[in-house]
Protein backbone atom coordinates (compact mmCIF):
# COMPACT_ATOMS: atom_id res chain seq x y z
CA UNK A 1 0.00 0.00 0.00
CA UNK A 2 1.10 3.37 -0.69
CA UNK A 3 1.84 5.58 2.10
CA UNK A 4 -0.96 8.44 2.97
CA UNK A 5 -1.88 10.94 5.55
CA UNK A 6 -4.84 10.10 7.17
CA UNK A 7 -7.19 12.98 8.52
CA UNK A 8 -10.56 12.60 10.82
CA UNK A 9 -12.94 15.64 11.27
CA UNK A 10 -15.80 15.99 12.96
CA UNK A 11 -18.24 18.09 10.71
CA UNK A 12 -19.61 18.03 6.96
CA UNK A 13 -17.96 21.24 6.14
CA UNK A 14 -14.76 20.72 8.02
CA UNK A 15 -14.29 16.86 5.66
CA UNK A 16 -15.49 18.22 2.54
CA UNK A 17 -12.88 21.39 2.33
CA UNK A 18 -9.85 18.73 4.05
CA UNK A 19 -10.78 16.81 0.75
CA UNK A 20 -11.11 19.35 -1.77
CA UNK A 21 -8.37 21.29 -1.56
CA UNK A 22 -6.25 17.66 -2.31
CA UNK A 23 -6.45 16.62 -5.77
CA UNK A 24 -5.57 12.88 -5.06
CA UNK A 25 -7.82 12.62 -1.25
CA UNK A 26 -10.53 10.02 -1.21
CA UNK A 27 -13.26 9.54 1.50
CA UNK A 28 -12.96 7.09 3.73
CA UNK A 29 -16.18 5.31 5.13
CA UNK A 30 -16.12 1.97 5.85
CA UNK A 31 -13.22 1.14 4.28
CA UNK A 32 -14.69 -2.46 3.16
CA UNK A 33 -13.85 -1.65 -0.74
CA UNK A 34 -11.67 1.31 -0.38
CA UNK A 35 -8.88 0.11 1.68
CA UNK A 36 -9.41 -3.56 -0.39
CA UNK A 37 -8.52 -1.22 -3.81
CA UNK A 38 -5.78 0.38 -1.85
CA UNK A 39 -3.70 -2.95 -0.88
CA UNK A 40 -3.73 -3.86 -4.42
CA UNK A 41 -2.29 -0.31 -5.63
CA UNK A 42 -5.52 0.50 -8.10
CA UNK A 43 -6.20 3.33 -5.55
CA UNK A 44 -3.52 5.20 -4.70
CA UNK A 45 -4.74 8.23 -2.86
CA UNK A 46 -2.08 10.43 -0.76
CA UNK A 47 -4.78 11.61 2.11
CA UNK A 48 -7.46 9.95 3.55
CA UNK A 49 -11.17 12.01 4.89
CA UNK A 50 -12.44 9.43 7.22
CA UNK A 51 -16.27 10.37 7.37
CA UNK A 52 -17.28 7.54 9.20
CA UNK A 53 -18.05 9.32 11.94
CA UNK A 54 -19.39 12.57 11.22
CA UNK A 55 -23.37 12.37 12.51
CA UNK A 56 -24.44 10.79 9.76
CA UNK A 57 -25.37 8.29 11.34
CA UNK A 58 -29.81 8.03 11.93
CA UNK A 59 -32.30 6.20 9.57
CA UNK A 60 -35.22 9.26 10.36
CA UNK A 61 -39.12 10.08 8.59
CA UNK A 62 -39.07 13.24 6.40
CA UNK A 63 -42.17 15.50 6.51
CA UNK A 64 -43.39 14.40 3.14
CA UNK A 65 -43.47 10.93 4.48
CA UNK A 66 -40.29 9.51 3.52
CA UNK A 67 -37.60 8.18 5.08
CA UNK A 68 -33.87 9.74 5.59
CA UNK A 69 -30.71 7.28 5.60
CA UNK A 70 -27.79 9.15 7.08
CA UNK A 71 -24.99 8.27 4.64
CA UNK A 72 -22.76 6.30 7.71
CA UNK A 73 -25.75 4.45 8.38
CA UNK A 74 -24.44 0.53 8.10
CA UNK A 75 -25.81 -1.77 5.88
CA UNK A 76 -26.70 -3.84 8.80
CA UNK A 77 -28.10 -1.21 10.55
CA UNK A 78 -30.75 -0.36 7.43
CA UNK A 79 -31.57 -3.92 6.52
CA UNK A 80 -32.80 -4.28 10.11
CA UNK A 81 -34.54 -0.54 10.28
CA UNK A 82 -38.37 -1.92 11.01
CA UNK A 83 -39.55 0.73 8.71
CA UNK A 84 -37.17 0.04 6.20
CA UNK A 85 -38.19 -3.57 6.10
CA UNK A 86 -42.50 -3.31 6.67
CA UNK A 87 -42.50 0.32 4.27
CA UNK A 88 -39.49 -0.79 1.74
CA UNK A 89 -38.85 -4.42 2.18
CA UNK A 90 -37.16 -4.42 -1.19
CA UNK A 91 -34.27 -2.32 0.45
CA UNK A 92 -33.79 -4.22 3.32
CA UNK A 93 -33.49 -7.84 0.94
CA UNK A 94 -31.30 -6.41 -1.16
CA UNK A 95 -29.26 -5.40 1.56
CA UNK A 96 -29.54 -8.56 2.73
CA UNK A 97 -28.62 -10.57 -0.53
CA UNK A 98 -24.97 -8.55 -0.67
CA UNK A 99 -21.59 -9.35 0.92
CA UNK A 100 -21.50 -10.99 4.22
CA UNK A 101 -22.86 -10.28 7.73
CA UNK A 102 -19.34 -9.11 8.59
CA UNK A 103 -18.96 -6.66 5.90
CA UNK A 104 -22.20 -5.46 6.49
CA UNK A 105 -21.95 -4.19 9.62
CA UNK A 106 -18.55 -1.87 7.89
CA UNK A 107 -20.28 -1.03 5.33
CA UNK A 108 -22.17 2.22 4.78
CA UNK A 109 -24.78 3.80 2.93
CA UNK A 110 -22.45 6.06 1.39
CA UNK A 111 -19.73 4.02 0.77
CA UNK A 112 -22.15 1.37 -0.83
CA UNK A 113 -22.56 3.91 -3.24
CA UNK A 114 -19.44 4.49 -4.37
CA UNK A 115 -18.25 1.17 -4.63
CA UNK A 116 -16.02 0.35 -7.89
CA UNK A 117 -16.73 -2.67 -10.26
CA UNK A 118 -15.62 -5.76 -9.34
CA UNK A 119 -14.20 -6.70 -13.15
CA UNK A 120 -11.62 -9.17 -13.28
CA UNK A 121 -9.61 -6.39 -15.37
CA UNK A 122 -10.11 -3.86 -13.44
CA UNK A 123 -8.52 -5.69 -10.37
CA UNK A 124 -5.72 -7.29 -12.53
CA UNK A 125 -3.16 -4.47 -12.60
CA UNK A 126 -1.28 -6.32 -14.95
CA UNK A 127 -4.09 -6.14 -17.80
CA UNK A 128 -5.10 -3.14 -19.75
CA UNK A 129 -8.41 -1.36 -18.07
CA UNK A 130 -9.94 2.10 -19.52
CA UNK A 131 -11.74 2.43 -15.88
CA UNK A 132 -8.70 2.10 -13.89
CA UNK A 133 -6.33 3.35 -16.34
CA UNK A 134 -7.61 6.09 -19.12
CA UNK A 135 -6.69 5.00 -22.29
CA UNK A 136 -5.18 1.77 -21.87
CA UNK A 137 -7.95 -0.17 -23.53
CA UNK A 138 -10.68 -2.69 -22.58
CA UNK A 139 -9.61 -6.55 -21.72
CA UNK A 140 -13.20 -7.70 -21.23
CA UNK A 141 -14.49 -6.95 -24.20
CA UNK A 142 -13.14 -9.69 -26.14
CA UNK A 143 -11.72 -11.43 -22.65
CA UNK A 144 -13.44 -13.36 -20.38
CA UNK A 145 -17.14 -11.17 -20.25
CA UNK A 146 -19.10 -13.64 -18.20
CA UNK A 147 -20.11 -11.38 -15.78
CA UNK A 148 -20.01 -7.85 -17.69
CA UNK A 149 -22.69 -5.39 -19.34
CA UNK A 150 -25.57 -6.62 -21.38
CA UNK A 151 -27.35 -2.44 -21.74
CA UNK A 152 -25.67 0.88 -21.96
CA UNK A 153 -22.15 -0.22 -22.36
CA UNK A 154 -19.80 1.37 -24.63
CA UNK A 155 -16.65 -0.05 -26.48
CA UNK A 156 -14.36 1.46 -23.55
CA UNK A 157 -16.21 -0.42 -20.69
CA UNK A 158 -18.39 -3.12 -20.18
CA UNK A 159 -17.96 -3.34 -16.41
CA UNK A 160 -21.30 -3.35 -14.21
CA UNK A 161 -22.32 -1.74 -10.17
CA UNK A 162 -21.78 -4.19 -8.00
CA UNK A 163 -24.25 -3.01 -5.46
CA UNK A 164 -27.29 -4.70 -4.65
CA UNK A 165 -28.72 -1.50 -2.71
CA UNK A 166 -28.48 1.17 -5.22
CA UNK A 167 -30.55 -1.37 -7.12
CA UNK A 168 -33.13 -0.95 -4.92
CA UNK A 169 -33.23 2.39 -4.15
CA UNK A 170 -33.23 3.27 -8.44
CA UNK A 171 -36.34 1.41 -7.79
CA UNK A 172 -37.73 3.59 -5.36
CA UNK A 173 -36.90 6.57 -6.63
CA UNK A 174 -34.68 7.69 -3.99
CA UNK A 175 -32.87 11.03 -3.95
CA UNK A 176 -28.85 11.05 -2.58
CA UNK A 177 -27.85 14.87 -0.82
CA UNK A 178 -24.69 15.79 -1.71
CA UNK A 179 -22.59 18.55 0.01
CA UNK A 180 -19.41 20.08 -1.75
CA UNK A 181 -17.23 22.63 -2.33
CA UNK A 182 -19.94 24.75 -3.83
CA UNK A 183 -22.57 23.62 -1.36
CA UNK A 184 -25.37 21.29 -1.08
CA UNK A 185 -27.61 19.47 -4.41
CA UNK A 186 -29.76 16.85 -3.93
CA UNK A 187 -29.97 14.43 -7.23
CA UNK A 188 -31.83 11.65 -8.30
CA UNK A 189 -30.37 8.18 -7.73
CA UNK A 190 -30.34 7.56 -11.45
CA UNK A 191 -28.69 10.76 -12.19
CA UNK A 192 -25.86 9.74 -10.03
CA UNK A 193 -24.28 6.99 -11.47
CA UNK A 194 -23.13 6.88 -15.24
CA UNK A 195 -22.70 5.20 -18.47
CA UNK A 196 -19.15 4.70 -19.33
CA UNK A 197 -19.56 6.40 -22.37
CA UNK A 198 -15.72 7.59 -23.15
CA UNK A 199 -15.06 8.54 -19.77
CA UNK A 200 -15.29 4.79 -18.24
CA UNK A 201 -13.14 5.97 -14.90
CA UNK A 202 -15.93 8.62 -13.88
CA UNK A 203 -18.35 6.15 -11.66
CA UNK A 204 -20.26 8.78 -11.01
CA UNK A 205 -21.57 12.53 -11.87
CA UNK A 206 -19.81 13.40 -8.46
CA UNK A 207 -17.37 16.22 -8.37
CA UNK A 208 -14.08 16.69 -6.93
CA UNK A 209 -15.35 16.72 -3.32
CA UNK A 210 -18.65 16.44 -3.20
CA UNK A 211 -19.48 14.09 -0.18
CA UNK A 212 -22.42 11.95 0.19
CA UNK A 213 -24.37 12.77 3.36
CA UNK A 214 -27.62 11.20 2.70
CA UNK A 215 -30.41 8.88 1.02
CA UNK A 216 -33.85 9.96 0.90
CA UNK A 217 -36.44 7.82 0.25
CA UNK A 218 -39.74 9.28 -1.20
CA UNK A 219 -43.02 8.04 0.74
CA UNK A 220 -43.93 5.53 -1.89
CA UNK A 221 -47.09 2.80 -1.06
CA UNK A 222 -46.52 0.18 -3.62
CA UNK A 223 -43.11 -0.25 -2.17
CA UNK A 224 -45.01 -2.11 0.57
CA UNK A 225 -45.77 -4.61 -1.68
CA UNK A 226 -41.94 -4.75 -3.31
CA UNK A 227 -39.11 -7.67 -3.68
CA UNK A 228 -35.37 -7.89 -4.38
CA UNK A 229 -34.87 -11.20 -6.31
CA UNK A 230 -30.95 -11.99 -6.93
CA UNK A 231 -29.49 -14.88 -9.10
CA UNK A 232 -25.63 -15.57 -8.33
CA UNK A 233 -23.34 -18.67 -9.26
CA UNK A 234 -23.87 -19.52 -5.26
CA UNK A 235 -26.05 -19.34 -3.04
CA UNK A 236 -24.85 -16.02 -0.81
CA UNK A 237 -21.93 -14.17 -0.52
CA UNK A 238 -21.40 -13.51 -4.52
CA UNK A 239 -21.99 -10.84 -6.85
CA UNK A 240 -25.36 -10.90 -8.73
CA UNK A 241 -25.13 -12.52 -12.40
CA UNK A 242 -28.55 -10.53 -12.56
CA UNK A 243 -30.67 -9.14 -9.81
CA UNK A 244 -34.47 -7.38 -9.88
CA UNK A 245 -36.10 -4.74 -7.61
CA UNK A 246 -39.62 -4.78 -8.23
CA UNK A 247 -42.47 -2.78 -6.61
CA UNK A 248 -46.21 -3.51 -8.04
CA UNK A 249 -49.44 -2.21 -7.39
CA UNK A 250 -52.17 -4.02 -8.88
CA UNK A 251 -55.97 -3.45 -8.55
CA UNK A 252 -58.69 -5.57 -10.15
CA UNK A 253 -56.66 -7.54 -12.28
CA UNK A 254 -54.81 -4.27 -13.63
CA UNK A 255 -51.26 -3.07 -13.18
CA UNK A 256 -52.23 0.29 -11.52
CA UNK A 257 -47.94 1.27 -11.34
CA UNK A 258 -45.02 -0.64 -11.15
CA UNK A 259 -41.39 0.14 -10.61
CA UNK A 260 -38.22 -1.84 -11.92
CA UNK A 261 -34.84 -1.73 -11.71
CA UNK A 262 -32.21 -4.62 -12.66
CA UNK A 263 -28.70 -5.13 -11.03
CA UNK A 264 -25.67 -7.09 -12.82
CA UNK A 265 -26.63 -5.88 -16.24
CA UNK A 266 -25.08 -2.43 -16.67
CA UNK A 267 -22.58 0.13 -15.99
CA UNK A 268 -24.78 1.10 -13.32
CA UNK A 269 -28.56 0.36 -11.43
CA UNK A 270 -30.67 0.20 -14.55
CA UNK A 271 -34.28 1.47 -14.08
CA UNK A 272 -36.46 -0.81 -16.61
CA UNK A 273 -38.66 2.54 -17.69
CA UNK A 274 -40.11 0.89 -21.09
CA UNK A 275 -40.97 -2.04 -19.39
CA UNK A 276 -42.73 0.14 -16.94
CA UNK A 277 -44.80 2.07 -19.70
CA UNK A 278 -45.80 -0.71 -21.64
CA UNK A 279 -46.97 -2.45 -18.22
CA UNK A 280 -49.48 0.36 -16.64
CA UNK A 281 -52.79 -0.12 -16.58
CA UNK A 282 -52.57 -3.43 -18.53
CA UNK A 283 -53.68 -6.85 -17.31
CA UNK A 284 -51.24 -8.34 -14.07
CA UNK A 285 -50.31 -11.77 -15.91
CA UNK A 286 -47.46 -13.78 -16.59
CA UNK A 287 -47.61 -13.15 -20.67
CA UNK A 288 -47.73 -9.05 -19.59
CA UNK A 289 -44.81 -9.39 -17.58
CA UNK A 290 -42.48 -11.65 -20.12
CA UNK A 291 -43.84 -9.07 -22.70
CA UNK A 292 -42.62 -6.28 -20.54
CA UNK A 293 -39.20 -7.53 -19.61
CA UNK A 294 -38.95 -8.57 -23.46
CA UNK A 295 -39.27 -4.73 -24.40
CA UNK A 296 -37.19 -3.76 -22.33
CA UNK A 297 -34.24 -6.26 -23.57
CA UNK A 298 -34.31 -5.39 -27.16
CA UNK A 299 -31.62 -3.07 -26.38
CA UNK A 300 -29.49 -5.43 -24.94
CA UNK A 301 -26.08 -6.56 -26.83
CA UNK A 302 -24.67 -9.28 -24.90
CA UNK A 303 -20.84 -10.05 -25.40
CA UNK A 304 -19.37 -13.82 -26.23
CA UNK A 305 -19.67 -15.35 -22.69
CA UNK A 306 -22.94 -13.43 -21.15
CA UNK A 307 -25.93 -13.57 -23.77
CA UNK A 308 -27.68 -15.92 -20.84
CA UNK A 309 -28.14 -12.60 -18.90
CA UNK A 310 -30.67 -11.59 -21.37
CA UNK A 311 -33.39 -14.78 -21.20
CA UNK A 312 -32.37 -14.62 -17.44
CA UNK A 313 -33.20 -10.99 -16.59
CA UNK A 314 -36.54 -11.99 -18.81
CA UNK A 315 -36.98 -14.70 -16.63
CA UNK A 316 -36.15 -13.10 -13.38
CA UNK A 317 -38.55 -9.71 -13.97
CA UNK A 318 -41.24 -12.45 -15.11
CA UNK A 319 -41.04 -14.37 -11.74
CA UNK A 320 -40.47 -11.41 -9.47
CA UNK A 321 -43.84 -9.59 -11.23
CA UNK A 322 -45.97 -12.58 -11.25
CA UNK A 323 -44.75 -13.42 -7.54
CA UNK A 324 -45.94 -9.57 -6.69
CA UNK A 325 -49.16 -9.78 -8.30
CA UNK A 326 -50.21 -13.25 -6.68
CA UNK A 327 -49.19 -12.04 -2.98
CA UNK A 328 -51.24 -8.99 -3.10
CA UNK B 1 5.44 10.89 9.21
CA UNK B 2 2.44 9.09 8.55
CA UNK B 3 1.87 7.82 11.91
CA UNK B 4 -0.87 8.18 14.69
CA UNK B 5 -0.93 7.28 18.20
CA UNK B 6 -4.04 5.28 19.11
CA UNK B 7 -5.41 3.27 21.90
CA UNK B 8 -7.50 -0.22 21.35
CA UNK B 9 -9.03 -2.10 24.04
CA UNK B 10 -8.35 -5.88 22.98
CA UNK B 11 -9.87 -8.72 24.97
CA UNK B 12 -10.62 -6.22 28.01
CA UNK B 13 -6.65 -4.95 28.29
CA UNK B 14 -5.93 -1.32 27.20
CA UNK B 15 -3.58 -0.67 24.84
CA UNK B 16 -1.90 2.52 23.42
CA UNK B 17 0.24 2.11 20.47
CA UNK B 18 1.43 4.16 17.12
CA UNK B 19 0.64 2.97 14.31
CA UNK B 20 1.71 3.51 10.50
CA UNK B 21 -1.78 4.89 9.14
CA UNK B 22 -1.73 1.58 6.68
CA UNK B 23 -1.89 -0.65 9.68
CA UNK B 24 -5.33 -2.67 9.76
CA UNK B 25 -6.57 -3.96 12.69
CA UNK B 26 -5.51 -7.39 12.12
CA UNK B 27 -1.93 -6.46 11.53
CA UNK B 28 -2.18 -4.02 14.80
CA UNK B 29 -3.80 -7.25 17.02
CA UNK B 30 -1.31 -9.99 15.47
CA UNK B 31 1.95 -8.07 14.88
CA UNK B 32 2.01 -5.15 17.00
CA UNK B 33 -0.43 -6.84 20.26
CA UNK B 34 1.02 -10.18 19.77
CA UNK B 35 -2.71 -11.38 19.60
CA UNK B 36 -2.52 -14.32 16.66
CA UNK B 37 -5.91 -15.48 17.39
CA UNK B 38 -7.60 -13.54 14.16
CA UNK B 39 -5.83 -15.14 11.60
CA UNK B 40 -4.89 -13.71 7.85
CA UNK B 41 -6.36 -15.77 5.52
CA UNK B 42 -7.05 -13.66 2.04
CA UNK B 43 -6.13 -10.44 3.55
CA UNK B 44 -9.15 -8.98 1.44
CA UNK B 45 -12.61 -9.50 3.10
CA UNK B 46 -13.60 -12.23 1.38
CA UNK B 47 -12.38 -15.47 4.04
CA UNK B 48 -13.53 -14.48 7.39
CA UNK B 49 -10.41 -15.81 9.10
CA UNK B 50 -10.51 -12.37 10.74
CA UNK B 51 -13.37 -11.82 12.19
CA UNK B 52 -13.57 -9.86 15.73
CA UNK B 53 -16.08 -8.37 17.58
CA UNK B 54 -15.50 -4.69 16.57
CA UNK B 55 -17.62 -2.15 19.45
CA UNK B 56 -19.35 -5.73 19.74
CA UNK B 57 -20.35 -6.43 16.24
CA UNK B 58 -18.59 -9.19 14.35
CA UNK B 59 -16.12 -7.58 11.49
CA UNK B 60 -13.68 -8.46 9.22
CA UNK B 61 -10.27 -6.76 10.80
CA UNK B 62 -8.22 -6.77 7.47
CA UNK B 63 -10.12 -4.20 5.84
CA UNK B 64 -10.74 -1.77 9.02
CA UNK B 65 -8.06 0.47 9.47
CA UNK B 66 -6.38 0.73 13.07
CA UNK B 67 -6.22 4.59 12.77
CA UNK B 68 -9.85 4.89 12.02
CA UNK B 69 -10.67 2.66 15.14
CA UNK B 70 -9.27 4.61 17.52
CA UNK B 71 -10.66 3.81 20.97
CA UNK B 72 -12.30 0.53 19.52
CA UNK B 73 -13.00 -1.84 21.85
CA UNK B 74 -12.23 -5.46 20.25
CA UNK B 75 -12.89 -9.35 21.03
CA UNK B 76 -10.76 -12.09 19.17
CA UNK B 77 -11.51 -15.40 19.89
CA UNK B 78 -8.73 -15.55 22.92
CA UNK B 79 -11.05 -13.33 25.07
CA UNK B 80 -14.34 -15.21 24.52
CA UNK B 81 -13.36 -17.41 27.06
CA UNK B 82 -13.95 -15.81 30.85
CA UNK B 83 -11.76 -16.78 33.56
CA UNK B 84 -10.43 -19.99 31.98
CA UNK B 85 -13.50 -21.55 30.95
CA UNK B 86 -14.06 -21.84 27.56
CA UNK B 87 -17.44 -19.71 26.05
CA UNK B 88 -20.20 -21.95 25.17
CA UNK B 89 -19.35 -21.33 20.97
CA UNK B 90 -15.93 -23.12 21.97
CA UNK B 91 -16.97 -25.90 23.71
CA UNK B 92 -19.39 -26.46 21.14
CA UNK B 93 -17.17 -26.66 18.14
CA UNK B 94 -14.93 -28.97 20.09
CA UNK B 95 -17.70 -31.08 21.36
CA UNK B 96 -19.14 -31.09 17.58
CA UNK B 97 -15.60 -31.40 16.07
CA UNK B 98 -16.33 -28.20 14.07
CA UNK B 99 -12.79 -27.77 12.68
CA UNK B 100 -10.12 -29.93 10.92
CA UNK B 101 -6.91 -27.67 10.38
CA UNK B 102 -8.47 -25.07 12.62
CA UNK B 103 -7.01 -21.72 10.42
CA UNK B 104 -10.80 -20.74 10.02
CA UNK B 105 -12.10 -21.56 13.56
CA UNK B 106 -11.52 -18.56 15.79
CA UNK B 107 -12.62 -16.75 13.23
CA UNK B 108 -15.57 -19.23 12.48
CA UNK B 109 -16.47 -18.92 16.36
CA UNK B 110 -16.09 -14.81 16.85
CA UNK B 111 -18.41 -15.16 13.86
CA UNK B 112 -21.51 -17.16 15.00
CA UNK B 113 -21.38 -15.48 18.41
CA UNK B 114 -21.73 -12.32 16.68
CA UNK B 115 -24.26 -13.34 14.61
CA UNK B 116 -26.39 -15.10 17.64
CA UNK B 117 -26.30 -11.42 19.15
CA UNK B 118 -27.96 -10.54 15.55
CA UNK B 119 -30.56 -13.22 15.65
CA UNK B 120 -31.07 -11.89 19.23
CA UNK B 121 -31.74 -8.21 18.07
CA UNK B 122 -34.12 -9.65 15.40
CA UNK B 123 -32.50 -8.77 12.51
CA UNK B 124 -33.38 -10.53 9.37
CA UNK B 125 -31.58 -12.57 6.75
CA UNK B 126 -31.10 -13.30 2.79
CA UNK B 127 -33.32 -16.40 3.82
CA UNK B 128 -35.54 -15.27 6.07
CA UNK B 129 -39.23 -15.27 4.22
CA UNK B 130 -40.61 -12.11 6.00
CA UNK B 131 -38.03 -9.50 6.57
CA UNK B 132 -40.96 -7.71 8.61
CA UNK B 133 -41.07 -10.47 10.42
CA UNK B 134 -40.98 -9.87 14.59
CA UNK B 135 -38.80 -12.94 15.30
CA UNK B 136 -36.01 -14.74 13.35
CA UNK B 137 -36.59 -18.62 13.80
CA UNK B 138 -32.63 -20.25 13.87
CA UNK B 139 -33.23 -22.65 10.96
CA UNK B 140 -30.03 -24.59 9.44
CA UNK B 141 -30.29 -22.62 6.15
CA UNK B 142 -30.36 -19.38 8.65
CA UNK B 143 -27.21 -20.86 10.36
CA UNK B 144 -25.61 -21.13 6.80
CA UNK B 145 -26.71 -17.72 5.32
CA UNK B 146 -25.72 -15.99 8.06
CA UNK B 147 -22.11 -17.54 8.30
CA UNK B 148 -21.31 -17.31 4.22
CA UNK B 149 -18.68 -15.10 4.94
CA UNK B 150 -16.88 -17.40 7.14
CA UNK B 151 -15.16 -19.75 4.35
CA UNK B 152 -13.55 -23.28 5.66
CA UNK B 153 -11.35 -25.22 3.03
CA UNK B 154 -11.28 -28.28 5.10
CA UNK B 155 -15.31 -28.07 4.33
CA UNK B 156 -16.03 -28.70 8.30
CA UNK B 157 -19.48 -27.14 7.76
CA UNK B 158 -21.28 -30.62 8.02
CA UNK B 159 -19.73 -30.25 11.87
CA UNK B 160 -19.72 -26.54 12.24
CA UNK B 161 -23.63 -26.19 11.74
CA UNK B 162 -24.58 -28.39 14.49
CA UNK B 163 -21.99 -26.83 16.79
CA UNK B 164 -23.49 -23.43 16.59
CA UNK B 165 -26.78 -24.77 16.70
CA UNK B 166 -26.34 -26.41 19.52
CA UNK B 167 -24.59 -23.27 20.90
CA UNK B 168 -27.65 -21.25 19.86
CA UNK B 169 -29.99 -23.68 21.67
CA UNK B 170 -28.38 -23.00 24.94
CA UNK B 171 -27.63 -19.60 24.29
CA UNK B 172 -31.90 -19.44 24.47
CA UNK B 173 -32.28 -21.60 27.46
CA UNK B 174 -30.02 -18.82 29.55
Amino acid sequence: MKPYHYEQTRDIPGAVAALAEQPNAKYLAGGTNLVDLMKLEIMTPDVLVDVRRLPSDRIEETEDGGVRIGAAVTNSDLAADRTIRSRYPVLSQALLSGASGQLRNLATTGGNLLQRTRCVYFYDTTTPCNKREPGSGCSAIEGHNKDHAILGASEHCVATHPSDMAVAMTALEAFVNVHGPDGERRIPIEDLHRLPGDEPERDTTLEHGELITAVDLPPLDLAYNSKYRKVRERASYAFALVSVAAALDVEDGVVRDVRLALGGVAHKPWRATKAEEVLRGEPAGEENFRAAAEIELEDARPLRENAFKVPLARNVITRTLLELSEER
Amino acid sequence: MNEEEIMLRVDGEEHRLIVDTRTTLLDALRERLGNTSPKKGCDHGQCGACTVLLDGRRANSCLALAVAHDGAEIVTAEGLAENGDLHPMQRSFIEHDGYQCGYCTPGQIVSAVGMLDEVEAGWPSHVTGDVSAEEISLSDAEIRERMSGNLCRCGAYANIVPAIREAAEEKARR
